[in-house]
């Protein structure tokens, strides 16, 4: 591990639990490289996961950490924000925690446009279960529940935070983990509800279900499909079908829920 | 806070003593007959410097309290039946991750929606065993307004005392009742803050007391750096599997409850010395049951009430030194016999216990238990 991260964890309880070739460890890699280079108070910092693979990443970072129930770190996390706005926030969860059984809080924690920093782990899958479809899982593809292909169709995570109404969403994947740590900051700089969605792989169980070869061969499709939006804008509607937009999609300002609750304070006081 | 009398209602009175008690982040989501909480505190909170929040669900918004509880703050959620159901999930990581928190639950007729605005107290098991695996739980259950006031003050004492969450088991009668009284002025009633560490961050852990005890509790963003999780950890907070811990922590849930049941446990008991029949009621049920008594001492009968104010944990001594004492029992509850099944076990054979029940969506009414209270004389041998 570098020098300069290995404060923000604790080392002593590493090795993590995720599987060989796991993806998780580079966006956990990108978040503390993110909040070293925003030079954050550890102390003043208070990480919530939910329930699954990516929601164990905060039992290995040296912060205030809130491991919650199943979907719900965003609704904890609300608390800790609006009780003490003068930290910061960030939220670790994964595709089924967040918009699965969490799609209600996330869908609220948008339109409040609360500060918070929230980091989608979406590996199209649930991993800790052992392998079942979520609805981030693409269409067709197999899962221990979709054994013969999954026939439901995924959210379009980003579109559904802005439509929801967060003010900083932004699409990356694991293999593009220099973009993953800019990403975290500028979400992070963003006064309301920022959305980071990050493509990771998971080989053991959507991967292996998938034929989708080893973990390097995940980030190569990674690097292959996750394009700039000005590459994509570049491409026919043919070729764009299989390829995704990496990079900040959404970015505008409203009234932050806290800031507007402190006005609210200071009017009646 | 005046000094002077003025109608009040039950769901007002707790919402006023929540913000005595120095409760000061609210999160919920309407539903009836609890919503006046919230309104109150919608308009209140933010006078005293409060947080008042309303989540998209009751899920969120037992969640919501406990993330504002690990910031310091003093953290309450009201809710009824249906709501109440949804709770559950994160009462049970309460009880796990040993957070202070208040759930008002006003009860009313269910199961399911079943009636918004008639009282019922169904929930009696459901706030004993709601949420899922082994836990202790306080609930406290007022039958006036006046007492809907002091026993929210208590809720949030013990919570704050325990490190648990603590469930004011009021009832629609309770809630939407209005009553003349003088609410306490500040220093008429005790207010217990949470023991925070004194020690440095290195020497802190947050799971670690003896055996019956509460250990003290970091706020988020002072320098602790811990780690909370509903998942069983060890006294460092940090997730086990190992038998022996789970089971020392486990014990230790149970023991810092069970080893303070005499600071934790009151009730009242009326005219109880010389009875041959005692009439246990809490909530509204226990104001029909007062009415009832007085009507039947008039008729010769020597009936006392036994009223629990905590519900949970069952005030077993007191109810098993009554079975004991050969005294009869008569259980009036608005349920087909939930609180009747602790009482049958305590009595344990040694004493006949009665019932009276109901739970159709109105108040028992004096008359009903009086006839109750006659028929248990009627059959009586000798008789």
């Amino acid at each position: 591990m570098l020098p300069e991260i290995e404060q923000y964890f604790r080392l002593e309880k590493l090795p993590h639990m995720w599987c060989p070739g796991c993806g998780n460890g580079i966006i956990l890699h990108s978040l503390v490289k993110a909040i070293d280079k925003l030079c954050l108070d550890q102390d003043r910092t208070t990480i919530v996961s939910g329930i699954g693979c990516a929601a164990r990443a905060s039992g290995y970072l040296d912060f205030d950490t809130l491991h919650t129930t199943h979907g719900r770190a965003l609704a904890f996390a609300t608390g800790v924000k609006f009780a003490k706005p003068e930290l910061n926030v960030f939220v670790l969860t994964g595709d089924g925690d967040c918009t699965a059984i969490g799609g209600n809080h996330f869908i609220h924690a948008a339109r409040r446009n609360i500060n918070l920093t929230t980091i989608v782990f979406n590996n199209n899958i649930y991993g800790m279960t052992g392998g079942q479809y979520s609805p981030m899982t693409p269409n067709s593809c197999r899962a221990t529940t979709s054994p013969y292909g999954n026939l439901e169709r995924p959210f379009n995570l980003t579109d559904l935070a802005i439509a929801a109404g967060a003010t900083f969403v932004a699409r990356t994947t694991t293999y593009h983990a220099k973009q993953l740590t800019d990403l975290i900051i500028e979400g992070y700089k963003n006064k309301g509800f920022s959305l980071i969605e990050v493509i990771t792989h998971c080989p053991t169980s959507f991967g292996r279900q998938n034929k989708m070869g080893t973990p390097a061969d995940m980030l190569k499709w990674q690097r292959d499909h996750g394009i700039s939006a000005m590459r994509y804008e570049n491409l026919t509607p043919e070729e764009r079908a299989d390829k995704f937009i990496v990079g900040v999609l959404h970015k505008t300002e409203a009234p932050e829920y806290t800031t507007e609750y402190q006005k609210l304070l200071e009017k009646l006081g | 806070m005046s000094t002077e009398p003025r109608l009040v209602q039950g769901n007002e009175a707790c919402a006023e003593g929540a913000i005595y008690a120095g409760m000061r982040f609210y999160a919920g989501y309407p539903i009836t007959p609890s919503t006046e909480i919230a309104e109150i505190l919608a308009r209140r909170l933010p006078q005293v410097g409060g947080k008042f929040l309303q989540m998209e669900d009751e899920i969120a918004s037992m969640a919501a309290i406990i993330g504002g509880s690990l910031t310091g703050a003093k953290v309450m959620t009201a809710t009824s039946g249906p709501g109440f159901s949804l709770k559950q999930e994160n009462i049970g990581y309460a009880c796990m991750a040993e957070i202070p928190c208040v759930i008002a639950n006003v009860q009313r007729l269910g199961p399911s929606t079943g009636v918004a605005t008639a009282p019922a107290q169904g929930d009696v098991m459901q706030a004993r065993w709601g949420t899922h695996g082994d836990h202790p739980i306080i609930a406290l259950t007022p039958s006036s307004v006046k007492e809907a006031f002091e026993l929210t003050v208590r809720a949030f004492n013990l919570a704050e005392q325990f490190r648990v969450p603590v469930i004011l088991l009021m009832d629609e009668v309770v809630g939407h009742m209005r009553e003349k009284v003088t609410l306490p002025q500040p220093g008429d009633l005790p207010v217990v803050d949470r023991v925070k560490p004194t020690c440095s961050r290195e020497n802190y852990y947050p799971y670690k007391a003896d055996s019956d005890k509460t250990p003290p509790m970091a706020c988020f963003g002072e320098g602790y750096r811990y780690h909370v999780t509903g998942l069983f950890h060890d006294e460092s907070g940090f997730a086990t599997e190992k038998p022996e811990i789970i089971d020392w922590q486990l014990k230790r849930l149970h023991e810092k409850i069970n080893q303070h049941l005499d600071e934790i446990i009151t009730y009242s008991s009326e005219e109880t010395a010389d009875a041959d029949l005692v009439v246990i009621a809490y909530g509204g049920t226990a104001r029909a049951v007062s009415r009832a008594v007085k009507l039947a001492r008039q008729e010769g009968h020597k009936v006392g009430v036994f009223r629990p104010q905590t519900i949970w944990p069952f005030p077993e001594a007191a109810i098993g030194e009554l079975a004991a004492s050969g005294k009869k029992l008569l259980v009036a509850e608005m349920n087909y016999g939930q609180l009747l099944l602790e009482v049958q076990r305590v009595a344990a054979g040694r004493c006949e216990v009665h019932s009276c029940l109901q739970s159709n969506g109105e108040l028992t009414l004096p008359d009903v238990i009086l006839t109750k209270i006659r028929e248990v004389y009627e059959h009586a041998p000798g008789n």
